[in-house]
C-alpha cells in the first residue's frame, strides 16, 4: 500500500476524480456543446472570418483538448506529490 | 531532374532512413519487442504515437472529405482528437501503472478470466486487420500515382519495407522509425498548405489564413472573408452553405462520440503508453501525441477550404460560367489521366462546369472529382516546385507505413503473448516467444499484403466497424476495470459480448445485408451505422452493471490490484511476466 492509511487513499482518489470530472466537463462543453449542440446559436457570432460554432467544431475544440491534457498532467503530478505517492 | 526521378530519390532516401533506424534499434528480448523495453522518452513517444495514429486516410483523404462536406466533416476532426483526452485522463496512466504488455493482458487479469482475455484478443485482432487492409492499399496507390509502378508491385515493396523493420525491430524499431516518419509526413503536409495559404490570404499560418480575407491575383486585399466567399459559392452552385451541416444534430453528436470513444479503445494506440518509463510520462506523452496530431488536424480544415475555393474557381472561372477545357491548367489534365478527375461535356459547349449533382445525371454538373485529389494535387494547384510533389508522395507513404507497422505489432503481440504464452503454451521461453512474435508479424504482413492486392470492396464501410467495435467492447471494459472495484468477470464479459453483438449486427445489417434501407428514416434514434458504437457502449455499461449486481463479488486480490493501479508510486518499468 502506498498510502499512510485508508482515509488518505480515499481522499486522494476523490480529489483525482474531481479533477478528471471537472476537465471532462470542459471537454464536453467545448466539443459537444459549442461545436455541435449550440453551434447554430454560436454561428450568429463572428470572430475574424469564422462563424463561432464552426470555428469551435473545426479548430477551437482541438486547441482546448491539448490544453486539457497538459493541465491534467500538471495537476495530477502535483496531487501525487501532495499525497506522497509519486514515483521516485 | 524531372518529378518522377525526384520522387524516386526522395522516397528511396526515406526508406533507407527507416531501414537504417531498424538495424540500429533491433529488439533483443520480448520486452523490447512488445514495449520497446519501456524506455521511450515521452516527447518521442508522443511523436511516434502521432505517426502511428495518422494513417493514409488522415494524410491523403481527410482534407478531401471535409472539402466536400464542410461542417459535417467536423465529426472526424473532433472525433479523432477528442479521444486523446479520454485516453490521458481515464486510461493511459492507470494502464501504465498496471505495467503489462497488451490490452488483453489487462482485461484478462482484471477480470480474472481467460474467456475475457480471449474476447479482448478477438476484438483487437479484428480491429487491426480491418485497419491494415486500407493502409497497404494506400501504399500501393501512392506508388502507382507518383512512381508509375503497378499498384501490386507497390504493395509488395511496402510489405518488404514494413517486414524488415517491424519483424526485426518490434516496438523498439517501430517507435524510432515512426519518429522519423512523423517528421517526413508533417513536413510534407505543411509545406504545400503554408504556400497555398500565403498565396490566397497572405497569412503564413493556414489556421489563421482560412479565417481571413482573400487576396486577388495581384495580391491586393479584396476585403471579402474566405469562408463567406465559399458559403456564397456553395449556395450558388446548389450545395449547402459550407459552414452549415446537412447531417442531423443527433447523428453528428453520435458519430463524434463513437469516434472519440473508439479512439480511446483502439489497442494500437493504448499499447503506446506501455512504452514510457513512468506513469508521469504516460500523462505528458498523451499530451505530446495530441500536440503533434493537432498540427495536422488543425491544418486540414484550412487546406479543405483553400482547395475547394481554388477548385471551384479553376473549373467554373471567375464569372462562374465555366472554363474552356482546352485552356484548363495542366494539373486538371494530369489527374484526368489517372481517372481521379473526370469531365463529361453534357451541354457540348467545350467548357467545364462544377455544381451539385452527379457527372452522369441531368444536373448541370460535368465534373467528377475524387476526394484524394485535394491533398495530392495541392502542390500542382499552387504551382509549387517538383520536389514538393515528391515530398507529398514520401509523406503519404510514411503515413501508411507507420500505421501498418503499429497495427502489425498489436496483431503479433496478441498471437504470441496473449494466445500462445498466456493460453496454449505457458511454458515457452522468452526466446521462443520472441520467435513466435516475429513469425506472427510476418504472417500478419502476408495477410495484410493479400488484402492490399485484392482489396475487399468494403474497406470504407469497415472503418465504421473498427471504431464502433472498439467503442462498444474494449473501451467500457477498460474504464469499468479501472473506475469500478465491483465490476466482476460475468458483468464485463456479458457487457462486451452484448455491446459488440448489437453494434456489429446494426452495422452489418445496414452496410451489407440491406444497404438500400440505410437512410435516416430507418435508423434507431436517427443514428447512422457510423455513430451506433455510442449506443453499443451504453448497452455495454448498462448490461455489465446489471449482471455484476446479480453475480459473485470480485475476489479480494483483484480489488487490491485495482487499488494499486490508481496511484503511481511503485510503478515498475513494464515488467517481463
Amino acid at each position: 500500500m502506498g498510502f499512510e492509511n485508508n482515509e488518505k487513499a480515499l481522499s486522494y482518489w476523490r480529489e483525482n476524480l474531481r479533477l478528471v470530472l471537472g476537465l471532462l466537463a470542459v471537454w464536453f462543453v467545448v466539443s459537444y456543446g459549442c461545436g455541435i449542440l449550440f453551434a447554430d446559436v454560436l454561428n450568429n457570432i463572428h470572430f475574424m472570418g469564422f462563424k463561432l460554432g464552426f470555428w469551435f467544431a473545426q479548430q477551437g475544440s482541438i486547441y482546448v483538448f491539448v490544453a486539457l491534457i497538459f493541465i491534467y498532467a500538471f495537476k495530477a503530478n502535483a496531487l501525487d506529490k501532495k499525497y506522497n505517492v509519486h514515483e521516485d | 531532374m524531372d518529378v518522377q526521378a525526384l520522387t524516386f530519390l526522395i522516397v528511396g532516401l526515406s526508406f533507407a532512413l527507416y531501414i537504417g533506424i531498424a538495424i540500429w534499434s533491433r529488439a533483443g528480448s520480448t520486452k523490447e519487442f512488445y514495449v520497446a523495453g519501456g524506455g521511450v522518452p515521452p516527447v518521442m513517444n508522443g511523436m511516434a504515437t502521432a505517426a502511428d495514429w495518422m494513417s493514409a486516410a488522415s494524410f491523403i483523404s481527410m482534407a478531401g472529405i471535409i472539402s466536400f462536406v464542410g461542417y459535417d466533416g467536423s465529426v472526424y476532426l473532433m472525433g479523432w482528437t477528442g479521444g486523446y483526452v479520454l485516453l490521458a485522463l481515464c486510461i493511459a496512466p492507470y494502464l501504465r501503472k498496471f505495467g503489462k504488455f497488451t490490452v488483453p493482458d489487462f482485461i484478462g487479469e482484471r477480470y480474472y478470466s481467460q474467456t475475457a482475455r480471449v474476447v479482448a484478443v478477438v476484438c483487437a485482432i479484428f480491429i487491426c486487420f480491418t485497419y491494415i487492409a486500407g493502409q497497404m492499399r494506400g501504399v500501393g496507390v501512392v506508388f502507382s500515382r507518383f512512381l508509375e509502378v503497378d499498384v501490386n508491385t507497390g504493395v509488395y515493396i511496402g510489405m518488404a519495407v514494413v517486414f524488415f523493420y517491424a519483424v526485426l525491430g518490434g516496438m523498439k524499431g517501430i517507435t524510432y522509425t515512426q519518429v522519423a516518419q512523423y517528421c517526413v509526413l508533417i513536413f510534407a503536409f505543411m509545406v504545400p498548405a503554408i504556400f497555398i495559404s500565403v498565396m490566397m490570404t497572405g497569412h503564413v499560418l493556414p489556421q489563421i489564413g482560412f479565417g481571413s480575407t482573400v487576396l486577388d491575383a495581384a495580391g491586393n486585399d479584396t476585403g471579402v472573408y474566405l469562408l463567406q466567399k465559399l458559403d456564397g459559392l456553395s449556395t450558388q452552385l446548389g450545395f449547402n452553405e459550407y459552414t452549415e451541416g446537412a447531417k442531423s444534430t443527433i447523428d453528428v453528436f453520435a458519430i463524434t462520440a463513437a469516434l472519440m470513444v473508439g479512439t480511446a479503445g483502439l489497442p494500437h494506440v493504448i499499447v503506446r503508453f506501455f512504452t514510457v518509463p513512468k506513469v508521469k510520462d504516460a500523462r505528458t506523452s498523451t499530451g505530446w501525441a495530441l500536440v503533434f496530431i493537432a498540427i495536422l488536424y488543425t491544418t486540414v480544415p484550412a487546406l479543405s477550404v483553400f482547395s475547394r475555393v481554388n477548385m471551384i474557381e479553376t473549373i467554373n472561372g471567375a464569372d462562374g460560367q465555366g472554363v474552356a477545357h482546352a485552356t484548363a491548367p495542366s494539373w486538371i489534365k494530369n489527374w484526368e489521366q489517372t481517372g481521379l478527375i473526370k469531365w463529361n461535356d453534357k451541354n457540348g459547349d467545350g467548357k467545364m462546369f462544377y455544381g451539385k449533382g452527379k457527372i452522369d445525371d441531368s444536373s448541370t454538373n460535368e465534373m467528377k472529382i475524387d476526394n484524394d485529389i485535394i491533398v495530392l494535387a495541392t502542390p500542382e494547384i499552387a504551382g509549387l516546385p517538383a520536389w514538393v510533389i515528391a515530398l507529398v508522395a514520401a509523406g503519404g507513404l510514411a503515413a501508411a507505413l507507420s500505421t501498418s507497422a503499429g497495427l502489425l505489432l498489436v496483431i503479433s503481440t496478441s498471437v504470441s503473448h496473449d494466445l500462445l504464452k498466456k493460453n496454449f503454451m505457458p511454458d515457452i521461453s522468452d526466446k521462443k516467444e520472441l520467435m513466435f512474435a516475429r513469425i506472427s508479424a510476418a504472417i500478419g504482413i502476408v495477410i495484410a499484403g493479400y488484402f492490399g492486392v485484392n482489396p475487399p470492396g468494403f474497406v470504407a464501410a469497415v472503418v465504421a466497424f473498427a471504431f464502433g467495435l472498439a467503442a462498444a467492447s474494449l473501451f467500457p471494459a477498460i474504464i469499468m476495470g479501472i473506475f469500478s472495484k465491483s465490476m466482476n468477470k460475468e458483468g464485463a464479459i456479458a457487457g462486451m459480448v452484448l455491446g459488440l453483438g448489437f453494434t456489429a449486427s446494426y452495422i452489418i445489417y445496414f452496410k451489407f445485408v440491406n444497404p438500400a434501407a440505410n437512410v435516416p428514416a430507418n435508423w434507431l434514434f436517427g443514428i447512422s451505422p457510423e455513430g451506433i458504437g455510442l449506443i453499443g457502449m451504453v448497452i455495454n455499461f448498462v448490461v455489465a452493471t446489471v449482471v455484476s449486481k446479480m453475480t459473485a463479488a470480485v475476489p479480494d486480490d483483484v480489488q487490491q490490484m485495482v487499488e494499486s493501479i490508481r496511484f503511481p508510486k511503485g510503478a515498475d518499468s513494464a515488467h517481463s511476466h
